[in-house]
């Protein structure tokens, strides 16, 4: 009989996702460590140009562990704390900034990523919860067992068959 | 009478209080229905891929039962006879018929219009499979009518179970049909993607065939197990790189025969090419996902053959056919002419060559079974094959 045993399994399109999310957050961190000035001015934050590099150092940093560790989980909890970090400082330029405009473009950005970084923790998180996982490695279906079912059919027999029109009328009926 | 039928997308419901099913036409019979099953291309009809379906259109195409009445002209079949249904319609009498190319029927098709439209010439009549191909109603049911059945059906001995030769109605001759269509040789290596119910039967034909060695890629734990167990070397397409561990089984020239159990819907978590899939789908800018269509012609070895059982409905995009024509692929593929197979496959059968019935996972009643589709498309419980009892 198959035996059912209970499993925890690596959910792959979470894994993607993080994967995905990893490459993103190198990507952003790069803009903003080498052009910290333009991402300031474009914030309406100009002159907090060490600041955009520390953010940049962040999402490097982030960045890398997700896409190095065997779990990137943690590393997808970080970015989600440094989003919240991103939201604070966007909020304070739309209310005190020079580009309200263009730090609430940024923080609608920042959101959208945020609801991907928690459906990613979400999903992640759900690995740890185990499944039924049957085996059915005792269903061969060859009742003389599969050494014995190796080649037991003309292949030519088979391929004949299997030609268009090359089953001869006076077989079919 | 009871049946499942088609509401809507994700929405098949088990109804109640439907008429019997009447004969129609000389040559038909009336069947009521022992056992039926779920087949992986109904749920291309559940998740709503394939066009022209209507509200309340009985699902099933795939089902065995007991002759309860026969048409006037009807020779062959007599009352109380155990049948299985082939799910292609078949007259017997064109042309293509004739020559055995029964899913290819010319007069089954009560749509031949509609079909003649998208298809360019129309092809058989199926059950419970849109009105593309007829809209007759399917197995899925305690009663169905059959057309023609002075010509498809296939009488069952005594001494068999309907587990044991329900499949011969289709996934059995689908999965047969994919491997002979590979024209084996001892020294090929032939890779099934999918491993599902379609792909567990190539694999065991291509083994029965005398493959020297059967590949099987897909990435669900309890399907890979029972590939192994009928003779494949399993890829999980999650752990492991497909083109590189095909390369390394195959000295890296590549498998000879490729067969895709797979067809329309296929997942491919993060490849490059899926997302884009998805996303011209979600704008219906195409209808299939070809990623294995696309892996296959890449990994075939030059001069080799792709064999496709795995259903596509409509259009699909950046198929590399410069690398498939400059290899000299040969491509085979098709609905399935089961009674080409039926006879030797039951004779097979019979002899205890092979039983089918180890795909079955599920056997559940008919009122059950809108919830199976659920379990069955998300390969939920280990869920590879549903039998549903009427």
């Amino acid at each position: 009989m198959s035996i059912p045993r209970q499993v925890t399994r690596p959910n792959p399109s979470a894994r993607s996702l993080a994967r995905g999310l990893g490459w993103f957050s190198i990507g952003l961190g790069v803009v903003q460590l080498v052009a910290p000035r333009q991402v300031a001015r474009f914030i309406g934050m100009p002159g907090s140009d060490g600041l955009i590099r520390a953010c940049g150092l962040r999402e490097i940093a982030t960045g890398v562990g997700i896409l190095l560790a065997d779990d990137p989980k943690p590393w997808i909890y970080g970015r989600i704390g440094g989003d919240a970090l991103d939201l604070g400082c966007l909020g304070w330029s739309i209310e005190h900034g020079r580009e309200p405009a263009n730090a609430a473009i940024a923080a609608g950005a920042v959101a959208g990523i945020t609801a991907l970084d928690l459906g990613c923790a979400r999903a992640l998180d759900a690995e740890r919860l185990p499944l039924t996982e049957w085996d059915f490695g005792d269903r061969s279906g060859f009742p003389s067992g599969t050494a014995q079912a190796r080649g037991s059919v003309e292949p030519e027999f088979a391929a004949a068959r299997a030609e268009p029109n090359g089953y001869p009328p006076a077989q079919l009926h | 009478m009871r049946a499942l039928r088609w509401h809507g997308k994700h929405d098949i419901r088990c109804d109640d209080h439907l008429p019997d099913p009447t004969i129609e036409d000389p040559r038909d019979a009336i069947i009521k229905v022992s056992s039926c099953a779920i087949c992986g291309s109904d749920l291309h009809l559940y998740d709503g891929f394939m066009p022209g379906m209507k509200h309340g259109d009985i699902m099933g195409h795939e089902f065995m039962g007991e002759v309860m009445e026969v048409g006037s002209a009807n020779k062959k079949l007599k009352v109380g006879d155990r049948v299985v249904v082939p799910f292609t319609i078949v007259c017997g009498e064109c042309e293509q018929c004739r020559r055995g190319n029964f899913s290819v029927c010319e007069r089954t098709n009560r749509n031949k219009d509609i079909a003649d439209k998208v298809f360019g010439h129309s092809t058989a009549g199926l059950y419970g499979y849109t009105h593309l191909t007829g809209g007759y109603a399917g197995g899925q049911a305690e009663y169905v009518r059959v057309p023609y059945a002075d010509v498809g059906p296939v009488v069952i001995p005594n001494g068999l179970t309907d587990e044991q030769v329900l499949f011969l109605g289709d996934i059995f001759p689908t999965g047969w049909q994919a491997a002979a269509q590979c024209d084996i040789q001892p020294t090929d290596t032939v890779a099934v993607w999918g491993a599902g119910p379609v792909g567990q039967f190539a694999i065991r034909s291509a083994v029965m065939m005398g493959a020297e060695q059967v590949v099987c890629i897909d990435n669900v734990p309890e399907r890979l197990s029972m590939a192994r167990a009928g003779g494949a070397i399993t890829i999980n397409f999650d752990e492991e790189s497909v083109v590189e561990r095909l390369a390394e089984l195959t000295r890296g020239k590549g498998p000879e025969k490729c067969i895709d159990s797979v067809g329309m819907e296929a997942h491919a978590s993060g490849s490059l090419d899926s997302m884009y899939d998805r996303a011209k789908q979600a704008l219906m800018l195409e209808t299939d996902r070809p990623h294995v269509l696309r892996e296959m012609i890449y990994v075939c070895r030059p001069a080799g053959i792709i064999s496709i059982p795995g259903v596509y409905g409509g259009l699909i995009d950046k198929i590399p056919f410069g690398a498939a024509m400059n290899k000299g692929l040969t491509f085979r593929m098709g609905q399935t002419h089961v009674n080409r197979w039926t006879d030797d496959l039951l004779k097979r059968i019979q002899e205890g060559q092979i039983d089918p019935s180890f795909v079955i996972t599920h056997t559940v009643s008919l009122e059950q079974g809108p919830e199976m589709y659920k379990t069955f498309r998300d390969k939920h419980d280990g869920c590879i094959k549903v039998v549903l009892k009427p």
